[in-house]
């Protein structure tokens, strides 16, 4: 095995009854990395993540962490990574310090050993002053980032988050971001879900697109904008001229420098060659075709527009509300 | 796996639930312990009168009660054992400590060793207070020894199915149905309340197959008869949960590795 590569998933599928959660996916993880499975809800990101963590095992497939497969040697692969669910998975009627406690006496640690970790993890995730609070009385930010130093607890090879900053406000959101990249940098693999685009983009070193239980593709955030090839003119109709989009579309689509038109509810989204060149073309046919603008936009290709293009549709929560709780 | 590491594993998680009680304390004294001591005093001093002492063979109906109200109590929380689990199925506490390299049995034998070691507690308070009531047990302190024992052994396969049920229902809404739905009918038609004899004829088969009969047929001459009578009951109480666990065990085990893998 290529000592770069700490996870290999191969083949990896999953039914529930007559659901099929996953189906052949495959992708490996290297030592060090930060690793994103980036998709809507219900592609299957969890059930991934759940057989990798072995408590879910595969209907088919293999998996293997560290070397160690995860149905025959899930013992050992249990001891070597940590996990941090989706649900906020805590013990109301107990304090941040007695879950920790909790997994110090599960991780098999001694006692000294837990109280110094505790100590340092409490830190790291500022929880000093509430660790001896009852989790109930924990805000949905206090009760991820128990949840993310429990998932630390046992000093971990790899970490598994789920959907780390779900619900979460900007603030905590950019917290954990925070933890997440200080983790990478003492060595520790990361592999984490998402369904926020702006996340996939800024944190993960590479991401597998997972949409309706199969992988669409994966590569660095960079390596799949530039897969687009060129980059992106958004164009805003007037409101009451919608009407006009599917016309106004194959026209744009004629163009010579035009690679690819989609239409999106307030306009189209054109994928061109050379923006310099082929803007003036566009707000021609506009023009050609009584089409009134309200405004034409151009950008790089961005992450949104790598997940349209693979699997077809947009991923909705691109941007978060406000917090869950 | 070595022993030590199982015993680090059971000894955290029991630590659990004690930590867990000792935030609940009003709520452990008014679901768990009143509703027994209810029946035990109220429905002892009801019934003394309409009881006919003949058909109870014991000196009054408290005396009679006490051995169903003790074994009623290891039902119940028996019964209700699982439902902590449940919780932690559908929060997602449950997959954390899977996520952990412990023995998969270790949860399990962490909450039985909580709800036992409450049931015994709560047989301890029940006894006392009938006590009180003027209930003198005819075998003394020994007699509690081997009434603990069978509640114990008892509760083994209780706590089984409890958790067998929660593992397989799909919320805890069905669990708490099905509850009631086992409880009710489980004390009823047993010798809890009143002897087999006492009973229609169809009533006395269906409590021949009870477990809780035998159960109480076994503790009840520990408290009202003396040794005498007791032994042959309790060894054959002791044969028939043998088997009552062995059942119960095989079904929870295969509910849990359907739920857990
Ligand atoms: N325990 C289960 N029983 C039945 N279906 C399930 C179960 N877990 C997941 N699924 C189904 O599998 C699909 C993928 O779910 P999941 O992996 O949770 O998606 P994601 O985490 O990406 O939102 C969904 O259609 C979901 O309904
Ligand atoms: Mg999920």
């Amino acid at each position: 095995m290529d000592p770069a590569i700490v996870i290999d998933v191969a083949h990896l599928g999953k039914t529930f009854g007559s659901v099929t959660a996953i189906e052949d996916v495959s992708f490996t993880v290297h030592a060090g990395e930060i690793f994103g499975l980036l998709g809507p809800n219900g592609a299957g990101k969890s059930t991934t993540l759940r057989i990798l963590i072995t408590v879910l095992p595969p209907s088919s497939g293999t998996a293997t962490v560290l070397g160690h497969d995860v149905l025959t040697e899930a013992d050992t692969v249990r001891s070597l990574i940590g996990y941090v669910p989706q649900e906020r998975a805590v013990d109301r009627f107990l304090t941040g310090r007695e879950h920790l406690e909790l997994l110090g006496g599960l991780y098999h640690l001694s006692r000294t050993e837990t109280n110094a970790r505790i100590d340092e993890l409490l830190k790291l995730v500022n929880l000093e002053e509430h660790a001896d609070r009852v989790a109930k009385t924990y805000s949905g930010g206090m009760k991820r980032k128990l949840d993310i130093a429990c998932g630390l607890l046992p000093h971990p090879k790899i970490v598994f988050l789920d959907e780390p900053t779900l619900g979460l406000d900007v603030q905590s959101r950019l917290r954990i971001w925070d933890y997440i990249r200080q983790l990478r940098e003492q060595g520790i693999t990361i592999v984490m879900t998402t369904n926020y685009l702006e996340e996939a983009d800024q944190l993960c070193d590479r991401l597998a697109i997972i949409d309706g239980g199969t992988i669409r593709v994966i590569g660095s955030p960079l390596e799949l904008k530039t897969g687009l090839g060129g980059d992106s003119l958004s164009l805003t109709i007037k409101d009451h001229e919608t009407e006009k989009l599917p016309r106004l579309r194959e026209g744009v689509m004629a163009l010579p420098l035009v690679r690819d038109v989609r239409i999106n509810p307030t306009g189209l989204d054109v994928l061109v060659e050379s923006p310099e060149k082929s803007l003036s073309a566009v707000i021609e046919v506009a023009q050609r075709l009584d089409c009134s603008l309200d405004g034409i936009e151009y950008h790089r290709p961005r992450l949104d527009d790598v997940f349209v293009a693979h699997t077809g549709h947009g991923l909705r929560g691109g941007t978060p509300d406000a917090a869950e709780e | 796996m070595t022993f030590q590491h199982y015993r680090q594993e059971v000894l955290a998680l029991t630590m659990r639930w004690v930590r867990r009680l000792s935030r609940e304390k009003f709520s452990m004294l008014f679901t768990l312990v009143q509703p027994m001591l209810f029946w035990l005093i109220f429905f002892g001093s009801l019934f003394q009168r309409a009881a006919n002492i003949q058909i109870l063979d014991a000196p009054n109906y408290m005396s009679f009660l006490a051995g169903g109200v003790v074994v009623m109590t290891v039902l119940n929380n028996g019964l209700a054992g699982g439902v902590d689990l449940l919780f932690d199925k559908e929060n997602g506490f449950l997959e954390r400590m899977m996520s952990t390299p412990i023995h998969r049995s270790s949860v399990i034998l962490s909450r039985y060793l909580f709800v036992m070691a409450i049931t015994g507690m709560q047989i301890l308070v029940i006894l006392s207070i009938a006590f009180v009531f003027g209930v003198r047990l005819e075998t003394g302190l020994p007699g509690i020894a081997v009434i603990l024992a069978i509640g114990m052994l008892f509760g083994v396969g209780l706590t089984a199915i409890s958790m067998g049920i929660a593992f397989s229902v799909k919320s805890h809404g069905d669990f708490f149905s099905l509850l009631g739905f086992l409880s009710l009918p489980m004390i009823f038609l047993s010798s809890a309340l009143v002897p087999l004899s006492a009973m229609p004829g169809w009533m006395q088969v269906v409590a021949m197959v009870n477990p809780m009969t035998w159960v109480i047929d076994a503790v009840r001459p520990l408290i009202i008869t003396g040794w005498d009578a007791a032994i042959p009951q309790v060894a054959l109480a002791f044969v028939i949960l043998a088997v009552f666990d062995a059942v119960c065990l095989y079904g929870g085990a295969k509910a849990f590795r359907r739920a857990i893998g």
